[in-house]
């Protein structure tokens, strides 16, 4: 019985172990995927037409945001909140973030709409697209879906989305996922806190 | 999408693929390699493919997808993975085909599987057996981790693989065909005292998630639905299907092993009559 007794206290601690194998050093407001997620991959289409790799923003602290420019509510305040977090940070850090945002709806997002878009939110934001494959593709490595809804008798329909933010190092390492009830001065002091430690 | 591609993996495991070939070409083989006084019957047959169907279904094909972006049907994977998938493959009674495979050991291996033997001891001791089923459970639907497993390809499937084996040794340990008269396995008594013991826990985990008023696990919020469903809706029907058919799989269980021991009574008591008999002829 007491072989029965230590076995099970072993076991139980392995259990504990691998549940409390998530903690980390720094305390980030947003969730720490650190290890949990690949690295920044893909190749997208810029809103000049060309195509967008990662690299072409390499160093910078990256944001990957699945979206659609029809997108009635999560969408448009996502881009603010992320935005007014930049322009909380120092002016000098400003420059080391970029924000990625990949509209998952190709049928109605032509480059130059998700152009006009981005631009209507700031000058730091990469408006991307492709085919749905390869859209599918990029979702599913990082683990969310996106669909669509049955379109009204004038054509709309809803896409429905990851409401996370996909935060990337300056090394293209998965590092934190914002959640939408994260405040702005709290993704700010994260991104802040990101970017020290690139410099490091 | 056509028809086929709901047939075909949503995130494609070549590890997973191979185990499952390699147990169905094992079962196979050694079927029909058996004489046919040992080889089991169509149903049994039936039985164990049904069971391994089930567990490849809701693991590697479109019914993946679905487990992974709503909480529900990722519930209903772990049913099929941790109870009813083993529940059905152990029923089948595929101990010939085992013995077979074992009979084709080559002698050196026995000082390497030594090591496998004893975990596998170790792991079924009923208490210990008991405590990994329902342990398991909790585990994976500790919020936190849950969220880690959803967003980490290799947890996800760690997790999956983690129940399934679990949920194969925790009812071949419930439903062991040999009977505790005749061979060292445990006694009928304890298999059913372990099938009650179990219910409480699950039954409180799924109750938890049923009744709370908050969303317990947000990870299919973050993440996106597969479709456009309540998140209340979608967490209640997971923690109906957390509470309520573990509870009638332990009680069919419970209907099995009393099945089996009441066979027993009658066949040692047939055996008891038999040797009487023989001495009053004597």
């Amino acid at each position: 019985m007491s072989r029965t007794i230590r076995t099970l206290s072993v076991v139980l601690g392995l259990l504990l172990v691998l549940a409390g194998c998530s903690g980390s050093d720094t305390n980030w407001n947003a969730k720490n995927i650190r290890g949990l997620m690949p690295e920044l991959e893909f190749q997208l289409t810029a809103t000049d037409g060309e195509p967008f790799t990662p690299e072409d923003r390499a160093g910078q602290v990256r944001l990957l945001f699945f979206g659609f420019t029809n997108c009635p509510d999560i969408c448009p305040a996502t881009m603010a909140r992320l935005q007014n977090a930049v322009k909380q940070m120092p002016e000098a850090m400003r420059d080391e973030v970029t924000l990625l945002f990949v509209s998952v709806d190709p049928e109605r997002d032509t480059p130059e709409r998700i152009g006009e878009y981005v631009d209507f939110f700031g000058d730091n934001i990469v408006g991307l697209t492709s085919d749905e494959a390869t859209l599918r593709e990029l979702a599913k490595r990082y683990r969310t879906t996106f669909g669509y809804g049955k379109p009204d008798e004038d054509g709309n329909y809803d896409v429905s989305h990851s409401s996370a933010v996909y935060v990337f190092d300056g090394q293209a390492r998965a590092r934190l996922l914002i959640r939408s009830d994260q405040s702005i001065s709290q993704i700010s002091e994260d991104l802040e806190t990101l970017v020290r430690q690139g410099r490091d | 999408m056509s028809w086929y591609h709901y047939l075909l993996p949503y995130d494609f495991s070549p590890l997973t693929l191979i185990a499952f070939v390699v147990v169905l070409t094992m079962y196979l083989q050694g079927l029909y390699a058996l004489p046919a006084e040992e080889r089991p019957g169509v149903l049994r047959v039936f039985t164990f493919l049904l069971g391994l169907l089930l567990c490849y279904t809701v693991m590697h094909t479109r019914f993946d997808y679905y487990s992974q972006y709503m909480f529900f049907i990722h519930r209903g994977q772990h049913l099929v993975l941790h109870h009813l998938g083993p529940l059905l493959m152990v029923l089948s009674n595929p101990l010939p085909i085992m013995r077979f495979w074992a009979r084709q050991l080559p002698g050196w291996l026995d000082p390497v599987l030594w090591p496998v033997k004893m975990v596998y001891r170790v792991l079924q001791q009923p208490l210990i057996a008991a405590t990994l089923f329902v342990g398991l459970i909790y585990l994976w639907l500790t919020p936190e981790l849950h969220f880690d497993a959803m967003l980490s390809r290799p947890l996800y499937w760690v997790m999956n693989w983690s129940m399934l084996l679990d949920g194969l040794l925790f009812w071949w340990l419930i439903l062991d065909p040999r009977s505790p008269h005749t061979e060292r396995v445990l006694g009928y008594g304890k298999r059913i005292i372990l099938l009650v013991l179990i219910i409480p826990p699950q039954s409180a985990l799924g109750a938890w998630i049923l009744f709370s008023d908050s969303m317990v696990y947000d990870v299919y919020e973050v993440c996106g639905r597969a479709w456009p469903m309540a998140p209340e809706t979608d967490q209640m029907l997971g923690g109906v299907l957390t509470w309520i058919p573990p509870a009638m799989m332990s009680g069919i269980a419970i209907l099995i092993v009393i099945g089996r021991m009441m066979r027993d009574d009658r066949n040692s008591a047939k055996a008891q009559q038999a040797r009487d008999a023989e001495e009053v002829h004597a």
